[in-house]
């Protein structure tokens, strides 16, 4: 593929708002996740909560869009000067040629979750206040961005539940290629919320401790909410070294299971070769891999299967979901932005949490940071329903 | 710019529309249209367990996928996928969110599964073992629109045959008060890049502010404007009167699709 810029990003987790923060908190190894207190959720787990996501006003205009997605994707939005670039690239190309294309899982159904508390006793209808358009849909967060944006061109949510995120720089990409649009908004929004909290729980998926991403004792994700942004364009002639590259894609399905990925992670392996495959790259070329990592024991054994089988043993590779928390359709967007930051800084973030690796998988699992020159790196994203996409980014600098 | 795609199958399942064949005498205004619930056929290519748990999404969108492919002649193991509805299973949702707001909030891992807006898309690939690219999108009332945008960048760019799987379900009250989704409508797709033999239609598409088509039927357009999935009729009305024309479809509200077909 022509490689494409990612020209602007930021990212706003539990962990922190924007760039500055989430990189501290990497070189800090401080971790987001704390003991559940969110809404009256009675579950004995950690989660990764963004503070202060419910004094974000909307603006007025926009004011039907009110739902904590919607709230945190601008919050979100306005760090690192995003929506100031995006009003540049509008400024350059024009409203109908920035597309939007954003992940998410869950987009606004806690305000639905909300609303069904407050049914008529008698008619059983939901609060006049309850707007399922902009809030509950799975496009309500892309809408919000468009409308925000006053954008006019392609805009869709992806909705491929925790590849979402990653899913949303292919449709870019393609939609770039064919000479639809000049730029995209893309990455991912998710908040939290009671479906995935005692979904996730039903399922026997979430640890009662901060998550241990492969660790020999890992039992179970800590669920997070996040919103990650960037900026595609095409590839000018002339970059910073620093700049960071969308190199390669990979994208496959494994037609196995609806909540269990392949045992092998046959799947995941085709991700990551047709992702290398599509940079014209060998698997040397790669210097570290942002893991999935969610913490299940089947998701983590598979993952590690599909690396070693792809990459060899020696590969630097951690997941971040240990400070994050799992962050679902945003999971893909946050870890592309730390994936920059870390081309950008030279730095192999440690996983958080883990105590014991997982003497089964045969990985390079980075447990202490690591600070050296970084000049490709690939990030893992897999989905409920066997959705596998890795995407692979490099610095300018070292083509 | 312009994008161009042969489409080579066609799947069609609504209220009154039982699939492709018979539905065209009906689109083309030989036969009166005459509305009835959609039926749904059984996933029979599912394993027993999900066949069990899967709800009308799934159901819908195997039997309009299926029905594309099988007209084209291929496999579906070996196309890539775009599936695009404009939200998620109501009626799966409906009881999530009851049981959230009750006492016991303990819901099933089938209803958690059927929660996410790619279980379709996950039953799919399942069924016919498709281990190819996906596209999983929602755009509310543009989601055809979005569908068929992103399966034609598909067949341009990557030069590959890509099902576009199109499909929504009804929502039950109380949520219906506010997304009023009758009924459950799909239509299916087998885009390719080329020319060939089994090409039934070639359809080239670019971006317009032009307003939408409304179909003559006052009942058939009652089921374009109220199902998102079938804002894509104008263009099988098209097809299924054999004649080459251009037709505007509905996407977002400051832009919609500009259709020219040509039949092959």
């Amino acid at each position: 593929m022509n490689s494409l810029w990612l020209s602007h990003f930021t990212a706003t987790s539990s962990i922190g708002r924007g760039l500055d923060q989430t990189l501290a908190a990497l070189r800090q190894r401080r971790a987001g996740l704390v003991p559940c207190a969110f809404d009256s959720v009675d579950l004995a787990t950690f989660i990764g909560k963004v503070p202060g996501v419910d004094a974000v006003p909307l603006p007025a205009q926009l004011a039907d869009f009110d739902c904590r997605n919607n709230r945190l994707a601008l919050l979100g939005l306005t760090q690192d000067g995003f929506a100031e670039a995006v009003h540049a690239a509008i400024e350059k190309y024009g409203a109908q040629r920035v597309g939007v294309f954003l992940g998410t899982s869950t987009s606004g159904i806690l305000q639905a979750e909300l609303a069904y508390r407050r049914r008529d006793p008698v008619t059983g209808a939901l609060p006049a206040g309850f707007i399922y358009r902009t809030t509950h849909n799975t496009f309500s967060v892309a809408d919000f961005t468009r409308l925000y944006f006053g954008l006019s061109g392609p805009a869709v949510a992806v909705s491929s539940a925790c590849s979402s995120s990653a899913k949303v720089f292919s449709s870019a990409r393609r939609m770039l290629a064919a000479g639809l649009i000049d730029a995209a908004v893309v990455g991912g929004v998710d908040s939290l919320c009671l479906t995935t909290l005692y979904g996730f729980n039903s399922l026997g998926l979430v640890s009662e401790q901060a998550c241990r991403p492969f660790d020999a004792q890992r039992n179970g994700i800590s669920i997070g909410e996040a919103a990650a942004f960037a900026l595609l364009e095409r590839s000018p002639e002339h970059l910073d070294a620093d700049a960071v590259l969308l190199l390669g894609i990979g994208e496959s399905s494994d037609a196995y299971h609806m909540s269990s990925p392949h045992p092998d992670g046959l799947g995941a392996r085709m991700a990551m070769q047709a992702a290398l495959n599509m940079a014209g790259l060998k698997p040397a070329g790669i210097d570290y891999i942002n893991l999935h990592g969610t913490a299940t024991q089947s998701n983590d054994a598979a993952e590690g299967k599909a690396v070693a089988a792809v990459f060899g043993p020696d590969i630097p590779c951690s997941s971040t979901k240990g400070a994050t928390g799992h962050t679902l359709g945003a999971a893909g967007g946050v870890e592309a932005v730390i994936c920059a930051l870390a081309l950008q800084h030279g730095l192999l973030p440690a996983g958080l949490n883990t105590q014991q690796l997982d003497s089964t998988l045969d990985l390079d699992y980075v447990l202490e940071n690591r600070e050296q020159p970084v000049t490709r790196v690939l990030s893992n994203s897999f989905g409920f329903g066997g959705t596998n996409c890795s995407l692979i980014f490099g610095r300018a600098g070292n083509p | 710019m312009r994008l161009t795609a042969y489409i080579e199958g066609i799947g069609l399942l609504g209220p009154g529309l039982s699939d492709w064949p018979s539905s065209q005498t009906v689109l083309g205004g030989k036969q009166p249209y005459q509305p009835h619930k959609t039926i749904l056929p059984p996933p029979t290519l599912l394993p027993a367990a999900e066949r069990r748990r899967s709800g009308a999404i799934v159901k819908l969108t195997l039997a309009t996928g299926l029905e594309a492919i099988a007209a084209a002649g291929l496999d579906a193991a070996n196309l890539s996928s775009v599936f695009s509805s404009s939200g998620g299973d109501g009626e799966n949702c409906h009881a999530i969110c009851e049981m959230l707001a009750s006492d016991d909030r303990q819901i099933s891992p089938t209803r958690f599964h059927n929660s996410v807006h790619n279980t379709a898309a996950g039953y799919w690939s399942i069924a016919t073992g498709a281990m190819t690219t996906s596209s999983v999108l929602s755009a509310f009332d543009a989601s055809f629109g979005a569908g068929l945008l992103e399966a034609l960048t598909q067949v341009v760019v990557d030069r590959t045959r890509t099902v576009l799987l199109a499909c929504d379900t009804a929502y039950p009250e109380p949520l219906y008060s506010t997304r009023p989704i009758p009924d459950a409508f799909g239509i299916a797709l087998v885009l390719a890049p080329q020319h060939s033999a089994r090409a039934l239609a070639k359809i080239t598409v670019n971006l317009t502010d032009a307003g939408a088509d409304r179909l003559d039927d006052a009942a058939l357009e009652s089921l374009r404007s109220n199902i998102p999935a079938a804002r894509g009729l104008p263009l099988l009305r098209a097809i299924a009167l054999r004649q080459d024309q251009r037709v505007v479809l509905d996407y977002l509200d400051s832009t919609r699709l500009a259709v020219a077909i040509a039949l092959c």
